[in-house]
């Protein structure tokens, strides 16, 4: 299931491969959506492909001296500068942004803004919150946008992580989430889209997103 | 807001699914693949696999249903059982299973936790705790000791002191199981379950005695659970998961109700 799998018409979603985490769980959800998809690090069979995703679990520092060592951080950029549609998943999503303080890292820089740690302290009707936010919650859209386009109101999303995105410009903002505080769960900006859920975990909704942006034409109206 | 999780367990053995009751008597009932699918269907959040096949053949049968869950369902699956190095876990991860659980095996090597949350990180790694009540004594001050080989073997370490240890050493959640309770379907062991969760900062599923929907009520608010896992009261199909996230979500806990 992870060779390539080209088809007529000429869409090939690439999937970064930057041995953060386990790749091939959205690999799966590909394949199950019967959707053309290769895993990769190649620079060249990026440049061709149709869409990127750019998933990761795992940690900032070392997530990011990697992309650095094999020179994908300028790739992802010029990707995202070229008006690729790309897709960032957790991970993935926390270092397209400037800054992050997991690792004290400084990141790609593609989203203005920071990635921050979860105050301790938070409550919830009296009690305390855990670390890291594990489990299902809600994503309320601040508005409409195509890769998001037949998800209903309140639905629920599949989350595991102790950081969060803060994106400095509220106008990147497309969905906000409350754990403790509220904070942004999706980023969304031209050809780029940015989710701190888990869609390949998060049952038909989250397959509906990833069917959704491998048919997503990069323009956040359609 | 965050949702409590509700979660099957489905005890495998050479590939079949299997129950028993206090860990003992354990009858084949169908094949685990099915039961997932048919559970991500009616809502299951996520789902644990405990794998008690004792032969190296069953444990590449159990590779295999890990693959095949993986391509079929699109939540959150953990698998446990025989996990011993940090190479069996990979084995588990990359055939698909989002997390691992460990049990007698971190009792007997603690630094597999740590092994792997370093390898996966920590959301990775679920600590699971079988448990039985004692007398409190110096040695189990909480009166609740952890007990290994399916029950059979005291250990002489504190439950509570367990937990905290193993959330210092790097796991990531805690399934928290009381032999005591087990099969029984007479409910939770609650005060044991909020003791635990209120005493870690990682979150903590709920295991052993559900029987009814009112146990689930009782852990996921009393208890302070995070999560509660069910096995009987939904294999021998008195009740489906869609049923009991309905009567949560009426008496106000917070439930995923859309999938």
């Amino acid at each position: 299931m992870f060779h390539v799998k080209q088809r007529k018409d000429e869409r090939m979603i690439a999937i970064i491969d930057y041995r953060a985490g386990n790749l091939t769980s959205v690999a799966r959800a590909l394949h199950y959506l019967n959707q053309p998809y290769c895993i990769t690090d190649d620079p060249a069979i990026l440049q061709q492909a149709s869409h990127v995703i750019f998933p990761g679990v795992g940690a900032a520092g070392e997530a990011m001296a990697y992309l650095r060592h094999t020179g994908l951080d300028h790739q992802i950029s010029s990707l995202v500068a070229a008006g690729k549609p790309l897709l960032g998943i957790c991970l993935g999503t926390q270092v397209i942004f400037q800054y992050s303080e997991e690792n004290q890292t400084d990141c790609l820089g593609i989203v203005p803004g920071s990635v921050q740690l979860f105050p301790r302290n938070m409550q919830q009707d009296g009690l305390p919150l855990k670390i890291p936010h594990m489990g299902w919650n809600e994503v309320t859209f601040t508005k409409h946008h195509p890769v998001f386009k037949d998800i209903d109101k309140g639905v629920s999303f599949y989350f595991v992580h102790s950081y969060y995105p803060a994106p400095e410009d509220p106008a990147w903002i497309l969905g906000l989430t409350d754990y403790g505080q509220r904070f942004c769960s999706i980023v969304a900006h031209e050809n780029l889209v940015a989710v701190q859920f888990h869609p390949e975990k998060s049952g038909k909704p989250g397959l509906k997103i990833l069917e959704n942006f491998c048919r997503w034409g990069g323009r956040d109206v359609e | 807001m965050l949702s409590k999780r509700i979660i099957p367990c489905l005890d495998v053995r050479n590939g079949l699914l299997t129950k028993g009751i206090k860990f003992q008597g354990n009858v084949d009932i169908g094949d685990p693949v099915e039961a997932a699918r048919a559970y991500y269907e009616q809502g299951a959040d996520e789902i644990v696999f405990y794998d008690i096949t004792a032969s190296s053949d069953g444990r590449d049968i159990m590779i295999d249903v890990v693959r095949r869950v993986a391509e079929t369902i699109f939540i959150p699956f953990s698998v446990g059982g025989g996990i011993r190095t940090v190479e069996d876990m990979r084995r588990v991860i990359l055939a698909g299973a989002e997390k691992v659980s460990v049990n007698s095996e971190a009792v007997q090597n603690p630094l597999i936790i740590t092994e792997g949350a370093r390898a996966f990180g920590s959301q990775c790694i679920v600590l699971g705790m079988d448990v039985k009540k004692v007398e409190q004594s110096t040695k189990v001050p909480c009166g609740y000791e952890i007990v290994i080989q399916g029950g059979r073997k005291y250990t002489g370490i504190d439950a509570l002191w367990w937990a905290k240890e193993a959330e210092r050493l790097g796991a990531g959640e805690i399934c928290l199981n009381s032999i005591d309770a087990d099969g029984t379907q007479s409910g939770y062991e609650t005060n044991l379950t909020a003791m635990i969760s209120t005493n870690v900062r990682i979150p903590v599923i709920a295991s052993g005695g559900a029987g009814q929907p009112e146990h689930l009520l009782e852990v996921l608010t009393r208890g302070r659970a995070d999560a509660a896992l069910i096995a009987s009261m939904v294999h021998y199909k008195t009740h489906t998961i869609s049923d009991i996230k309905a009567y949560l979500d009426r008496q106000g806990v917070k439930m995923r109700m859309q999938w």
